[in-house]
């Protein structure tokens, strides 16, 4: 057992010849709360998707809980488990709570391949208990997820990752298109992740949210990371000059 | 369960704020358009549309009436399920009508009998080796033909990316041609005894209601009605999640296909004959049904329940016409003007959802 839940060495991917992210060393303590931050195209996303599966990456290793994984999906990475809330969600909209949660997953009580009898009262069950974990209120379960509001709908994709055994959350801004109760609520859950020691990886463009959730903040420029910051350590204005390229930490000299 | 008034984590939420079942309000438009004709049959010929008038018979209800509007919707109803699955995963099939016509005339030429009142078959297809099967050969055969025609449209809208609009359009004028290459447009008749069994009377009604509530426990129970839920209502997210969709889709034309075939036996059974022109427009009327009875042509809602209720529809207003002695001309262009109704109907609503 090794400290770190997530490590990545020298992540390198590139889009023909557009280098997204460059020589990426990132590392994730067990139960700790890591922001992202960086402006539109500084790599973020691409890392991301490199340690989620979505995409392979150029070069470059990931060890994950102590392993070195190569995911070619984003369900090879959730098996591992790492579970991701992406910025589109991925939510069918005409299926209730349950069935999304479970989407691809279901439980099953009689088994006939395609045909396997679905266990809906154990789904119904283990969505409360999921809901109740994380503090989602939700007004019905039944409803479908297409008469739900947008914080409704995030607080699903949510839960969706406290429903199963994950060992890493990793959430893609998400209060990006949300009102002011309803971001509230979203970081209300992630609060409740800090507090059952669950690690999270947190991308987001909002100062005041990742000074309040993160205990560290990792700055992303032109594809490279150039700060790693504890929060007790930096403020917002440090953080905007590692963004912006005003200024870049110690140990990053040179890389941009 | 939970708590009916107090919404999960404390929220307070209002039951009666749930959208109602859609299906209510297909089976509302069913029970309206009876009550049309009724009122429409009294004023203009004096007659009642529902109940029994003649006084030699007493029954309360014209049951000959309701018989056959039963038995009529029947076969199309067959194939409206394999439809109903097809539409709610987010694709259509328009093919059925065509592999109805091509599974009747293979499956006819195996069910043929040697001697017809003495006489060798005059209709033989093959040589008398290949007559007097047991009913059990045209089933089978049949049922391969609809598996491997839905198994063909599967393979290439899941594997080529090709829209099933125009996978399905070139397989209904592909199979139309093969029914018609098949006996070179040559009616095949005289079928075996127990073959001419299995659409006699009121079975082919027996046949679609067995299969609607198989169809509607697979829909509603198992992973496999999940998944086409949810992939007509989000693909994308039904791929992240894992689902098989490619496997999926392959899945759901096949099993279209085999209810297509399913309903060609039995629609060539009842009639005791198999015509290359059988079928025609049935993929239309399945599409129809399906839609009438609420199914999204965008995929991910819908059900069998309301399938099997625009189904019924779709018999009501045929012998609601018949009954008004009308033309079967207005028959259609109405069918055409409820098609299209069904469907604003069906926008309408979700947009008003939307909004509320």
């Amino acid at each position: 057992m090794t400290d770190c839940i997530l490590e990545t060495r020298g992540l390198t991917k590139h889009y023909g010849g557009v280098h997204a992210l460059t020589e990426a060393n990132f590392t994730l303590g067990r139960g700790e709360h890591v922001a992202i931050m960086g402006d539109n195209g500084a790599g973020k996303s691409t890392f991301v998707r490199q340690i989620t599966g979505v995409e392979m990456p150029t070069r470059g290793q990931i060890v994950f809980d102590g392993v070195a994984r190569t995911f070619t999906s984003p369900i090879e990475a959730r098996e591992a488990g790492i579970e991701t809330v992406f910025q589109t969600l991925a939510l069918a909209d005409d299926l209730d709570v349950p069935a999304n949660l479970f989407l691809g997953r279901e439980k099953i009580r009689f088994n006939l391949g395609p045909f396997s009898i679905l266990d809906k009262k154990a789904m119904r069950e283990a969505t409360l208990a999921a809901l109740q974990k994380t503090g989602v209120k939700i007004p019905h379960l039944m409803n479908t997820i297409r008469n739900m509001s947008g914080g409704q709908r995030q607080c699903v994709a949510i839960a969706r990752t406290a429903a199963f055994k994950s060992k890493l959350v990793i959430m893609d801004e998400p209060t990006a298109a949300l009102g002011v109760q309803e971001t509230a609520q979203v970081e209300n859950i992630i609060r409740t992740l800090k507090e059952a020691g669950e690690p999270l990886i947190l991308v987001s463009h909002n100062m005041r949210q990742v000074f309040d959730l993160a205990d560290r903040i990792v700055v992303f420029r032109r594809g490279r990371i150039v700060a790693n910051l504890r929060k007790e350590d930096t403020d917002s204005q440090d953080v905007v000059a590692h963004i912006t390229g005003a200024k870049t930490g110690s140990e990053f000299e040179g890389a941009a | 369960m939970a708590n009916a008034t107090h919404g999960v984590g404390g929220l307070s939420y209002d039951p009666k704020k749930r959208a109602r079942a859609p299906e209510l309000n297909v089976l509302a438009a069913l029970i309206l358009i009876i009550l049309a004709f009724e009122a429409l049959g009294r004023l203009f010929i004096g007659d009642s549309f529902l109940f029994n008038t003649r006084d030699n018979v007493d029954t309360l209800f014209n049951e000959q009436r309701l018989q056959i509007i039963i038995l009529q919707v029947a076969i199309v109803g067959i194939i409206a399920l394999g439809v109903t699955q097809v539409i709610i995963s987010g694709g259509i099939d328009l093919s059925s009508g065509s592999i109805v016509g091509l599974t009747a005339m293979v499956t006819m030429s195996f069910a043929q009998v040697a001697m017809v009142n003495g006489n060798p078959n005059p209709k033989a297809i093959f040589g008398p080796e290949w007559m007097d099967l047991p009913v059990i050969v045209p089933v089978v055969v049949g049922l391969s033909c609809g598996l491997a025609a839905g198994l063909i449209n599967g393979l290439l809208i899941a594997y080529t990316r090709i829209p099933p609009f125009i996978a399905t359009l070139g397989m209904m004028v592909a199979a139309r041609g093969a029914a018609k290459w098949w006996s070179k447009g040559n009616p095949i008749s005289f079928p075996t005894e127990n073959y001419a069994a299995i659409g006699k009377g009121m079975m082919p009604v027996v046949i679609f209601v067995c299969l609607a509530v198989l169809f509607h426990l697979i829909m509603t129970q198992t992973k496999y009605g999940r998944h086409c839920y949810a992939i007509g209502s989000n693909e994308a997210a039904a791929r992240m999640s894992g689902i098989n969709v490619t496997g999926h889709k392959v899945l759901v034309y096949t099993i279209a296909g085999a209810l297509a075939a399913l309903a060609a036996i039995v629609l060539s059974s009842k009639n005791l004959t198999a015509q290359a022109g059988m079928g025609v427009m049935y993929e239309l009327d399945a599409i129809a049904m399906a839609v009438i009875g609420g199914v999204s042509l965008q995929g991910g809602r819908g059900s069998i329940i309301g399938t099997c209720l625009g189904a019924l529809i779709f018999g009501v207003i045929i012998s609601g016409f018949t009954f008004l002695k009308l033309d079967a001309y207005y028959q259609e262009m109405v069918k055409g003007v409820i098609i299209v109704g069904a469907v604003v109907l069906d926008q309408w609503r979700q947009n008003k959802r939307g909004r509320g």
